[in-house]
């Protein structure tokens, strides 16, 4: 890449050299060579972050141009190959390049000042991870400028679109998919082994935060399925490129099988983007409630049954697909379940409110819309859930109303409230207020003026991943583009927000807010490169 | 780490950690395509994908069920890029469970070219698909036709006496298959509607 580098310096592992002021005593490579072999878990998860945000740039301006060429009926913008490329890579740069990433990220960063550790536990394994990931989303987008285009067939890339019908790039789609899937892979190995060897002497499982917790449980999630995810499109290119027959029917083969295997995958992984964001609101309701979590165990408990359960519902997002009578009731029942471990979450978030001493900073403000608007989109998923009344809605707007209401006010405003939370400790500012505040606002009306009115115009027939439609559907859809495109432009202010809180700001003390409680507090504001060498001292606060 | 002890015991557990986490990795790698046969297996044993058998079976003898008829439906699809035409001599036929029936299907190759192609039968509702007995079907082996030519072949099937009261209608589809994908290669891309320009 470069051709200055400098003398290759040897790659320090941070958590090999003893005392405080270890920062002075490495040969740290500068620029570049800085980031590109950090061991650092805080620097890598500001790598992971700031990659995030890239991609949710990247995967917003391709949803800007699907909800500019929905504003009016009719063909105005772009073509439907386009159109379709636009959905497909809009849904897999977010799910696998903005929400997943930020998760790690945050996990970088918080896991091991949570539990009290030095680091995580597989540094340069980090490090490779980390770096895999602009490899893959490279390769991705790069399938846009190949002749065919890039995949056009849903993130979801249900055979026999993806394999027979496929563009000739979706080999290239194949290869970034397994690259972005290893790291995902590595990343939970090291958390676990990171959360299962590396607490504090005295913190028992039971005794971890709550965003240790779920992602522990997502981690183990993440080990369990990504490797079906990377056996379905290892058989999409043995079909594609090798002659098998695996989705094929002229081959003996059955397409249908393609979406078993992929929603055995599908469904936990979006538990995988819902449960870190169920932990971070976990860690900021209590601290600006002022009160101790209620009922911690439950929470517990109810994120690992959530994880169990995801292994039993995948055909609900098959009901239309022929499955017998009781199958179809089978999947319905488990998915209905999932509302009770859910409903207990959101319980005790509201409970952990009662008669608390709130207090509204923007951590808390994106919390509570998360509380809120999470609650809408699990609604609408129990509406989903049930079969008969699914044939109606399946594949309109409706879906699409439900999976960004959980994934948008929900995974991602717990992410961006997760960032106003640890910001102070991250940069040893607070985030400038009023401009937090204008971000919130403008991001809930738009999130909403956008996901709204679809529930309207699929419960009215709008069928999904279409360019043009049906004139009824007109005014439901410029809401819809006049939302979005207010929801994008307000995310320049989070940029803002932060590019001003790196910069500077109001100073942050150690404990920046004043009922958080966890280890992270306990460390200077901004948090040096190197913390709790020595393990901290470590006393239960919670009884339970 | 606060003494060498700990800082073995902690790396004793990564190490311990990562070989057991490796170890259900390549289990699932593993499982994802264990599953591909065991569905297959599923599928045969409850008939849910709507699969018939890929090979000839034995008559049942028993008695026609005659006081209840059937309706067994019989749609044909030709397969994009392949010049061929299937037809089939009646839409539909009705039959009573237990007895044997013969109904005969017209291959032709409309191009000029000498190509191979299979038929490959899907039953609707897939509950009907074991209680579908195929004595003998063109769906069993490939077909090759020269350019031009036609081809009559008989499907003999019988539906069995088990077959649940509640099933009326039977419906059988096949759909034809270029058997090799290189010779008669299905577009790659699909053919877009434009809307009113087209």
């Amino acid at each position: 890449m470069a051709s200055h580098l400098p003398p290759k310096p040897t790659p320090q592992h941070s958590t090999a050299t003893a005392g405080g002021m270890a920062e002075a005593g490495h040969a740290r490579p500068g620029g570049l060579m800085r980031w590109l072999l950090t061991t650092n878990h805080k620097e890598i998860g500001s790598l992971y972050l700031i990659f995030s945000l890239t991609m949710f740039f990247i995967g917003g301006i391709f949803a800007l141009v699907v909800r500019a060429e929905l504003f009016q009926p009719g063909l105005q913008l772009v073509q439907p190959e386009f159109f379709n490329q636009m959905t497909t890579m809009h849904g897999l740069i977010m799910v696998f390049g903005a929400i997943m990433p930020a998760f790690v990220g945050l996990a970088n960063w918080m896991v091991p000042l949570q539990i009290g550790a030095p680091d995580m536990a597989l540094p340069r394994l980090n490090n490779f991870s980390f770096w895999l990931l602009p490899v893959a989303f490279t390769l991705l987008l790069s399938t846009l400028l190949m002749p065919g285009g890039g995949p056009n067939f849903g993130w979801t890339f249900y055979a026999p679109l993806s394999t027979t019908y496929a563009p000739p790039s979706t080999t290239f789609f194949i290869l970034s998919l397994h690259i972005a899937g290893i790291s995902s892979i590595l990343g939970a190995i090291n958390i676990i082994a990171t959360i299962l060897n590396l607490r504090a002497p005295g913190m028992r499982m039971m005794d971890m935060p709550l965003f240790v917790w779920t992602w522990l449980i997502t981690a183990f999630l993440l080990i369990a399925v990504m490797p079906v995810l990377a056996g379905v499109i290892t058989m999409m290119l043995m079909d594609i490129n090798f002659g098998t027959s695996f989705f094929n029917a002229a081959g003996g083969g059955d397409p249908v099988l393609f979406q078993h295997l992929f929603w055995f995958f599908g469904h936990p992984e979006v538990y995988i983007m819902i449960l870190p964001a169920f932990g971070i609101v976990s860690a900021i309701i209590p601290t600006f409630s002022r009160k101790r979590l209620f009922g911690y165990a439950s929470m517990v408990y109810a994120t690992a049954a959530i994880a169990i359960l995801s292994f039993l519902v995948w055909a609900h997002h098959m009901f239309v697909v022929g499955l017998p009578l009781v199958a179809e009731l089978f999947f319905m029942y488990t998915t209905m379940l999932i509302a009770v471990p859910t409903g207990v979450k959101v319980f005790n978030w509201v409970a952990t409110m009662f008669r608390g001493s709130i207090s509204f900073e923007p951590p808390m403000l994106f919390a509570l819309a998360f509380v809120v608007q999470f609650t809408v989109g699990g609604f609408s998923g129990l509406m989903l859930a049930i079969s008969p009344a699914d044939f109606q809605y399946h594949d309109t707007y409706f879906v699409v109303a439900h999976f960004h209401y959980v994934l948008v006010p929900g995974a991602l405003f717990a992410i961006l409230a997760g960032a106003y939370y640890w910001l102070p400790k991250w940069t040893g500012h607070y985030p400038h207020l009023r401009l937090s505040q204008w971000h919130f606002w403008l991001s809930v009306i738009g999130v909403n003026l956008t996901f709204f009115p679809m529930h309207f115009s699929g419960l009215a027939g709008m069928p999904r991943r279409i360019p043009d439609y049906a004139l009824q559907f007109a005014d439901f859809n410029v809401a819809s583009s006049l939302g979005a495109f207010l929801f994008g432009v307000s995310q320049l202010l989070f940029v803002l927000v932060i590019i001003k809180c790196v910069r500077g700001g109001e100073k942050a003390p150690a404990k920046a807010w004043e009922g958080a409680e966890d280890l992270e507090w306990s460390v200077p504001s901004p948090a040096p490169l190197h913390t709790f060498e020595t393990p901290p001292d470590f006393h239960p606060h919670r009884q339970h | 780490m606060a003494s060498h002890d700990e800082q073995t015991t902690g790396r004793e557990g990564v190490r311990r950690t990562v070989t057991r986490t490796l170890v259900v990795l390549a289990g699932m790698f593993a499982f994802a395509f264990a599953l591909v046969p065991l569905y297959d297996v599923f599928c045969e044993v409850t008939g849910l994908n709507g699969k018939t058998s890929n090979s000839a079976q034995m008559l049942v003898h028993e008695e026609v069920d005659t006081s209840r008829m059937v309706t067994v439906q019989f749609i044909t699809r030709a397969s994009a890029g392949l010049p061929w035409e299937l037809d089939v001599q009646t839409r539909q036929v009705r039959v009573h469970p237990g007895q044997s029936n013969e109904v005969s299907f017209t291959f032709r190759n409309r191009g000029d070219d000498a190509s191979e192609a299979r038929a490959v039968p899907s039953v609707s509702p897939s509950e009907a698909s074991v209680h579908l007995r195929k004595l003998s079907c063109f769906c069993f082996q490939e077909q090759r036709l020269e350019g031009g030519e036609r081809l009559e072949a008989p499907l003999v099937f019988q539906l069995t006496r088990d077959l649940p009261a509640d099933i009326k209608t039977v419906t059988l589809v096949y759909t034809l298959y270029p058997v090799q994908p290189a010779q008669a290669a299905v577009s790659p891309r699909r053919p877009i509607k434009e809307g009113d320009s087209a």
